[in-house]
């Protein structure tokens, strides 16, 4: 079996997945469809493992294959072919993304267990996974966009999978109508980029780059920047980020493995995939880069003062994706990528855990509502606590090494990306001190009443089940979630799950230790050969350096949160009322919602209503059906009258057709 | 000699024809015919068409005048039927431009036999013998057709003119049929069947009829105008 | 005579079925002066067929004849009918068939 051959089973197995699933939804008893999707995912990666052996057989040149299944249309000049790109990248992401999804899909046979959609959610998650490995292992830009546009779907129908929640297909739609945005981008962008380079596979574009647009030339800067505008809905970067707290309508393990682990981490793949065009547009890469550095702070501020459990971990995939898009616009790819690996072992099991939390909870997200669950979860809380350290870069954790790469990267370019590299710095304080927040909130200080009752091994449950958001009545019916809740305590496949993970928070940072093994560094050149950041020697000793400012940082922030909450119980209402204007500034999230809503909600409502009631009634209804069925009418009408049903009326009028007929002939023949 | 005939015929032909047009009771209008048609056998007599001639005193003047006399006999009717202003002046002014028409197209057309007698009389022109010839040989297909036209209006009286039996008695039939000529307004409709205008009956069609024409394009907007949220 | 004559009545004949078509209410004398104008055209073709000499033009009026009676017989059928159900016999009533 080839790499390209493995390439191709790694796309079939969830595919087969979701049609086995869907079709025979009705016919899976209990959780079997579960089963079915966790094994196509395992599958999945099985074959990501045979792929990433057989591509290590190659030398390093000859590491980027590509695999055309069958050509659509070699027409006009497009030349359009179903392809994959089997390179160290895309073997990379698929590991990461069929690894993760596998854990996720184990958590969710029990998370969603008795849960009315239960068939339709593996269906649809299989579906996502597809999707996802699909846009990672394309090999043309045309691919790229039908795995984009598939995600997207994905993401769209996992969101409002609860869909008799209003909020949750609100969100849903916000979601997609954000993401349609960052489609047209990616769309155009392909445009102009065929425009110049007459083809539109990957290899030949990035060969010849360099002859078919001029550097830092309007085409590529255009191109590049609508890239990155489809990078940046995808990644819920500033200004199109406010779908993500709102994704987290979906059930958790959706929150874990779309918009945690994989899909939002789509942009940064494009912008390392397309390195190439954006080193030769430095100015779109600075945007991102700036975007990137803007978004890790807001999205760090923001998370500051949510009181949901889950957008607080939304807020910080925001940031950290923030650092990843900033990480691959500077030039910093292998560190980039790395930062995404680690990101999504840690965020997942942060989610998990979170799951575990809110099972415990019976539904409830609310930190206010939260507390002194150490107790009761002691399992959930190491791992709660493993994710934290690990998010907040606390070595030896994974994401101490991954995150402070970047920020080293930052520095060592220097000039004014010196700045990124404090504002990065910046960001992983408050990266500690939220996600300290968080776990010192929901597991120290006083038992709630749920905690206690857990502690006598009672699980609480809801009486009557309620919307976390809005505290509206629901049922547990089709389209509402499920009437048990679950905590990894009690159920072996989360636990397995969230071990893993938890594992590989802990020491998945130990094949990049720079100076040491440059695992990831390595793996990746081949892509990476062409890029002239990529074989900058960010040397040991500067690196240490900047891995030990990260480590006391870290420990800063989670000095602080502990201040904050355990050590002086009353300093958070004190800081709230002492600060209010900014309190209130951030509690929404910095009116990104309200600028939205009225810069293009509504305009874009008022120009619907106008069109309906002006242009629909009076225009279409009114002039072009209205009157050309009123013409016809009148036209008719008129004619109508002719018939009057007076025989001798159509006999004197025949006879006087005649006469002028035979008049006509008299005339026209003398 | 033949001139004279020919003008008694004419003008008996001609008085007929008036009478037919201006007598009112129909009874005398068909004896009016019957004598018009008798005049116009002699006039086919003069023009050596004897046949034709015979055929039209036994056919037309002997069966279909008799079957006019019995319908008439049957259905009767003789009150004042003469037309309303209009057509009384202006159907005769049609009539006689119609007939100055015919005469310029005929007379005046230039034709060479117009004013002659006729072409040389060859023995046998209009006898059966000769008429039959041409039926069987040249016109046999518009013969054989017209036979079959006789079969199928034969056939049309007979189903036009027969009484149903078995069926509700003819004063309820025609109740009936004028009853199903006059229905309330809006039956069938779709606003009947969406229960917005239910069928009202008493309700006169003709001014409803015009009520409804004169909104046109009205119905399909008020149902869907919702006032719907995003 | 010449045939010219002939003609000349033929033309008169056939204007006077017309105007009594246009004057008249009763559908019998309607039909009758239907028949008036048929008779008219009998005699233009009997004339005419005598002034070429040749016999199609009484082939035709024997045709016309055919044509005539059949149509009598079927317009008389729908008289009685509109008579057995009552309906007036006046072609001015008879005009729903309109619009």
């Amino acid at each position: 079996m080839s790499a390209t051959t493995a390439g191709w089973l790694v796309l079939l197995c969830p595919l087969v997945g979701t049609i086995v699933i869907a079709l025979g939804y009705r016919v899976w008893p209990g959780r079997s469809a579960g089963w079915i999707g966790t094994l196509a995912i395992a599958l999945s990666f099985v074959f990501s493992v045979i792929a990433f052996a057989k591509l290590l057989s190659f030398s390093p040149d000859h590491r980027q294959l590509t695999s055309t299944l069958w050509n659509y249309d070699v027409s006009a000049g497009v030349d359009a072919k179903l392809q994959i790109l089997v390179d160290p990248l895309s073997v990379f992401m698929i590991l990461v993304v069929s690894g993760v999804s596998t854990l996720i899909h184990l958590y969710s046979v029990t998370y969603m267990t008795r849960d009315r959609g239960f068939t339709r959610y593996f269906s649809y998650l299989n579906y996502f996974v597809f999707s996802m490995l699909l846009l990672v292992l394309a090999g043309n830009f045309l691919v790229l966009i039908v795995g984009w546009a598939f995600v997207g779907a994905a993401s769209y129908l996992l969101i409002s999978f609860w869909y008799r929640r209003t909020t949750a297909t609100r969100a849903g739609i916000k979601a997609f109508v954000i993401n349609t945005v960052g489609d047209v981008g990616l769309v155009i962008a392909t445009f102009i980029i065929f425009q110049h380079a007459h083809t539109v596979q990957f290899l030949p574009v990035f060969h010849s780059v360099h002859h078919d647009f001029v550097r830092n030339g309007t085409p590529i800067v255009a191109a590049c920047l609508l890239l990155l505008v489809g990078a940046l809905a995808k990644s819920a970067q500033v200004p199109l980020h406010t779908w993500l707290p709102d994704a987290m309508e979906g059930p958790t393990p959706v929150s874990a493995l779309i918009h945690a682990a994989t899909m939002v981490t789509a942009g940064v793949y494009l912008i390392a995939r397309m390195h190439a065009l954006f080193e030769w547009a430095p100015t779109a890469a600075d945007v991102g880069a700036i975007v990137g550095c803007l978004t890790l702070l807001i999205a760090g501020t923001v998370a500051l003062v949510m009181t949901d459990i889950k957008r607080v971990i939304a807020y910080s995939t925001m940031s950290q994706i923030g650092y990843m898009i900033m990480g691959v616009s500077l030039g910093a790819y292998s560190a980039g990528l790395f930062h995404l690996m680690t990101h999504a072992f840690f965020k997942a099991l942060l989610f998990m855990a979170a799951g575990s939390v809110i099972g415990a909870m019976a539904g409830e997200q609310s930190l206010d509502r939260m507390g002194g669950f150490r107790r009761a979860l002691p399992f959930t809380f190491i791992c709660f606590l493993v994710g934290g350290l690990a998010l907040g870069g606390f070595p030896p954790f994974s994401g101490w090494l991954s995150k402070d790469d970047i920020i080293a990267f930052a520095d060592h370019r220097g000039g004014a990306f010196l700045i990124l590299g404090i504002a990065g710095y910046a960001g992983a304080l408050l990266t500690g001190i939220y996600t300290f927040r968080m776990i010192f909130r929901t597991f120290f200080g006083d038992p709630v009443p749920e905690a206690v009752e857990l502690e006598h091994g009672h699980l609480a449950h809801a009486e009557v089940p309620r919307n976390p958001m809005t505290g509206e009545e629901e049922d547990t019916d089709v389209g509402f979630p499920g009437p048990d809740h679950f905590i990894a305590e009690r159920e072996w496949p989360m636990k397995i799950a969230m071990g893993a993970l938890a594992v590989l928070a802990l020491i998945g940072g130990l094949i990049q230790i720079p100076g040491v093994d440059d695992g990831v560094t390595k793996f990746l050149d081949p892509t990476f050969a062409d890029s002239k950041y990529y074989h900058v020697d960010v040397r040991a000793a500067p690196a240490w350096v900047g891995l030990v400012i990260g480590a006391l940082i870290a420990i800063a922030g989670i000095a602080i949160a502990y201040r904050i909450y355990i050590a002086r119980r009353g300093t958070a209402a004190q800081l709230r009322e002492r600060f209010a204007a900014a309190y209130t500034f951030l509690w929404h999230k910095w009116y990104f919602d309200e600028l939205i809503d009225f810069l293009i909600v509504r305009p874009a409502l008022w120009t619907g209503r106008f069109v309906q009631s002006v242009l629909e009634r009076n225009l279409i209804q009114g002039v072009f059906t209205g009157g050309t069925t009123g013409a016809v009418r009148a036209g008719s009408a008129a004619v109508r009258r002719a018939q009057t049903g007076f025989v001798r009326y159509y006999a004197a009028l025949m006879i006087v057709c005649i006469g002028g007929v035979a008049l006509y002939f008299l005339i026209s023949s003398s | 000699m033949s001139a004279v005939l020919f003008f008694i015929a004419a003008i008996g032909a001609l008085t007929g024809a008036i009478g037919v047009v201006i007598l009112r009771d129909p009874f005398y209008c068909v004896l009016a015919l019957a004598v018009h048609l008798v005049s116009l056998a002699a006039l086919f007599l003069l023009l050596r068409a004897e046949f034709v001639a015979a055929a039209q005193v036994i056919v037309y003047a002997g069966a279909v005048m008799v079957l006019y006399v019995f319908v008439v006999a049957y259905v009767g009717g003789g009150e004042s039927l003469t037309s309303g202003a209009v057509l009384r002046v202006l159907g005769p002014l049609f009539a006689l431009a119609l007939a100055i028409e015919l005469c310029i197209a005929m007379l005046g057309a230039g034709l060479k036999g117009v004013s002659s007698k006729g072409a040389p009389y060859v023995l046998g022109f209009g006898t059966p013998a000769h008429l039959g010839r041409l039926f069987l040989t040249q016109y046999l297909l518009p013969f054989e057709i017209a036979s079959i036209l006789l079969l199928v209006a034969a056939v049309g009286a007979v189903v036009l003119a027969r009484r149903r039996r078995g069926l509700e008695a003819e004063g309820e039939r025609i109740d009936a049929f004028l009853l199903a000529a006059r229905r309330p307004a809006y039956t069938g409709t779709m606003a009947e069947g969406a229960g917005i205008r239910p069928a009202t009956q008493n309700v006169d069609y003709a001014i409803e009829a015009e009520r409804v024409g004169s909104g046109a394009g009205d119905g399909t907007g008020s149902g869907s105008n919702q006032e719907g949220g995003w | 005579m010449a045939i010219g004559w002939y003609l000349t009545v033929s033309a008169l004949i056939f204007s006077i079925g017309a105007a009594g078509v246009l004057v008249r209410r009763n559908p019998l004398v309607i039909l009758l002066c239907l028949e008036l104008m048929l008779n008219g055209a009998n005699l233009a073709l009997v004339a005419f067929s005598r002034m070429w000499g040749g016999e199609d033009g009484q082939i035709f009026a024997l045709i016309v004849m055919v044509v005539a009676a059949a149509e009598v017989t079927v317009g008389l059928g729908l008289v009685v009918a509109i008579y057995r159900l009552r309906m007036p016999i006046d072609v001015d009533q008879l005009s729903e068939l309109q619009g």
